[in-house]
């Protein structure tokens, strides 16, 4: 039955892919992309990998799509026709398609237990997890202790994207008078979103804080809570309007949020190396490894949340207010 | 005593997750052969009410008495709020940006 | 079982028809909005291939059962690099996005072929 419902779910890609290509209206387009995260969000969880899934549904189809929107309102929502080197495109696609089909009937099959991914690093990962760490969740427990270094750069990377970000649509710190003159004031006159919407939001908050701290136990971890609170803060935005939300997450908090995360991140890992271990090794931190271990993850996971949560609120008010703004200043 | 009860629960949790089904069948039919944009919001609208209230009751009994259950609760009625309030504002949007209904347009045109 | 070895490949062919509908849009689309849609199809579908190889027969999400013998778990390797890579991937789409607004206001155009026509 599952492998049924999976057919389903995979055609079901494939097809709103090509309609997202096929579609001349951009507006449609990303709208379907978030169809897309949603459907891809449904098969990850299908193939076993509920944080994944999660991380998806909360970064794919909510966050993504209110990026891409504020940047269509900056831009254009119609693409003009163009025909040029279709053809060649469609027979160097079509040639690749192939070869990549050919190349997968050398893979192990969807499943296979003894395919070469599953035999190096992940048995060690899934025997000592509970003995060295303490909790269950092996995918928290890779992500922030047995590979801390990569998700250390990923952090940094996120980091270096959202101040990029800042850097070209030059937003300006504090609320200059160009903030002053806004005259949108989100959905003032659309009663019911609004009452819904404020009912939401301190929810959506609530949950966030759940996937937080359980991303032990369960599913979750700072990735998907700091991007699940950043959505809470931005429907705030849509609702009550850009003022409203700069007053109750100001800039210089946004930043702060991203410069202390990824602060916390490295400062444990120099407190780890202060105390006579080695970068990023928790067990040194106090005199029970596992306790020790325990304590360097809910902080490391504290600060990855915080960088994410504020880099994609930068992110998305560095748009809405180069929206807000005149645009006769541009040159 | 016990074991009839579990199958009534059972049997009513079919009945309610089939009329679910049902439900988001003609919301789907709905949506590809109603005429206008309004009709058509108000034939998938049957998914965001109906099929959840009896999609959500099915899968709470046979959950039962679990943490399971109240979880799907509490998803029941998310959806419920969230899930209307779409659909109104997708109306209200389109009622905003000058889109008129079918009917609206061909009344005009028989005065 | 037979319907199992086809699903096997079938994910994997899924994968490559994505990445190169993805790709597809990259190189044949001149409205670089389209382009970077086309980007986010081909880095979901490299998402795709790599969650497609983690999964075990049998096996479940990789969250420990205590006190349960012989379960299969999926392996948490490629969960753990595709759910930093998700961020990473709409951070780096916002810089994209970023470019893209910033060529519109300087071109007042986001349509390839016009950018170099005004060049």
């Amino acid at each position: 039955m599952t492998i049924v419902f999976a057919i389903f779910l995979l055609t079901m890609l494939v097809i709103t892919a090509v309609a997202i290509v096929q579609s001349s209206n951009l507006f449609v387009s990303v709208m379907l992309t978030s169809i897309f995260s949603l459907l891809m969000s449904t098969n990850f969880f299908v193939l076993d990998a509920a944080d994944v899934a999660l991380t998806e549904a909360a970064v794919g189809a909510g966050i993504t799509t209110v990026i891409f929107l504020s940047a269509l309102a900056l831009t254009a929502t119609q693409e003009k026709p163009n025909r040029s080197g279709r053809g060649i495109a469609l027979i160097v696609v079509g040639l690749t398609a192939s070869l990549i089909i050919y190349a997968t009937f050398d893979k192990p099959r969807l499943g296979d237990p003894d395919a070469p991914v599953h035999q190096h690093v992940a048995p060690y990962y899934l025997d000592n997890t509970m003995e060295q760490m303490g909790f269950p969740n092996v995918v928290t427990a890779v992500l922030s202790s047995y590979r801390g270094y990569d998700t250390l750069g990923e952090v940094f990377v996120v980091f270096a994207a959202c101040i990029g970000v800042l850097f070209i649509l030059d937003a300006r710190t504090g609320t200059g008078p160009k903030y002053v003159t806004r005259k949108m004031t989100g959905l003032r006159h659309h009663l019911i979103p609004q009452v819904v919407g404020r009912i939401l939001v301190p929810f959506i908050v609530l949950f966030g804080l759940y996937v937080q701290f359980h991303g032990e136990y369960g599913p979750g971890g700072g990735f998907q809570a700091g991007a699940i609170i950043a959505t809470a803060f931005i429907l705030y935005s849509l609702l009550e309007g850009e003022q409203a939300a700069l007053r109750a997450v100001p800039r210089s908090a946004q930043l702060g949020l991203v410069i202390c995360g990824a602060l916390m991140f490295g400062m444990v890992g120099v407190l780890c190396m202060i105390m006579g271990g080695e970068f990023l090794d928790y067990s040194v931190l106090m005199e029970n490894p596992v306790t020790a271990r325990q304590i360097g993850i809910i902080v490391i996971e504290a600060g990855v949340g915080m960088a994410v949560c504020g880099a994609m609120l930068s992110i998305f008010h560095a748009f809405a207010a180069r929206s807000a703004e005149d645009t006769d200043e541009a040159v | 005593m016990i074991e009839w009860l579990l199958i009534v629960v059972d049997i009513v949790s079919w009945i309610l997750l089939i009329i679910g089904s049902i439900c988001v069948l003609i919301g789907g039919i709905g949506v590809l052969r109603m005429p206008d944009f309004y009709s058509r919001i108000h034939a998938a609208s049957l998914t965001d009410t109906m099929a959840t209230l009896a999609l959500f009751s099915g899968m709470i009994l046979q959950a039962g008495f679990s943490l399971a259950a109240a979880k799907l609760f509490a998803i029941m009625l998310f959806l419920l709020l969230t899930g209307p309030t779409a659909t109104y504002a997708l109306a209200n949007s389109a009622l905003l940006s000058g889109h008129k209904p079918k009917a609206a347009v061909l009344e005009k045109k028989v005065e | 079982m037979k319907l199992f070895e086809f699903l096997g490949y079938y994910n994997y062919w899924v994968f490559a028809i994505l990445l190169m509908i993805g790709f597809y849009a990259v190189i044949a689309k001149a409205n670089l909005i389209k382009k970077l849609i086309g980007l986010s199809i081909f880095q979901s579908a490299v998402f795709l291939m790599y969650i497609s190889m983690d999964k075990v027969e049998g096996g479940t999400a990789p969250i420990i059962k205590p006190g349960v013998v012989d379960q299969l778990y999926s392996n948490p390797l490629p969960q753990v690099l595709i759910l930093t890579a998700i961020v990473v991937g709409v951070s780096t789409l916002a810089l994209g996005l970023a470019i893209v607004v910033r060529i519109k206001e300087r071109y007042g155009t986001i349509e390839e072929n016009e950018i170099l026509d005004a060049d």
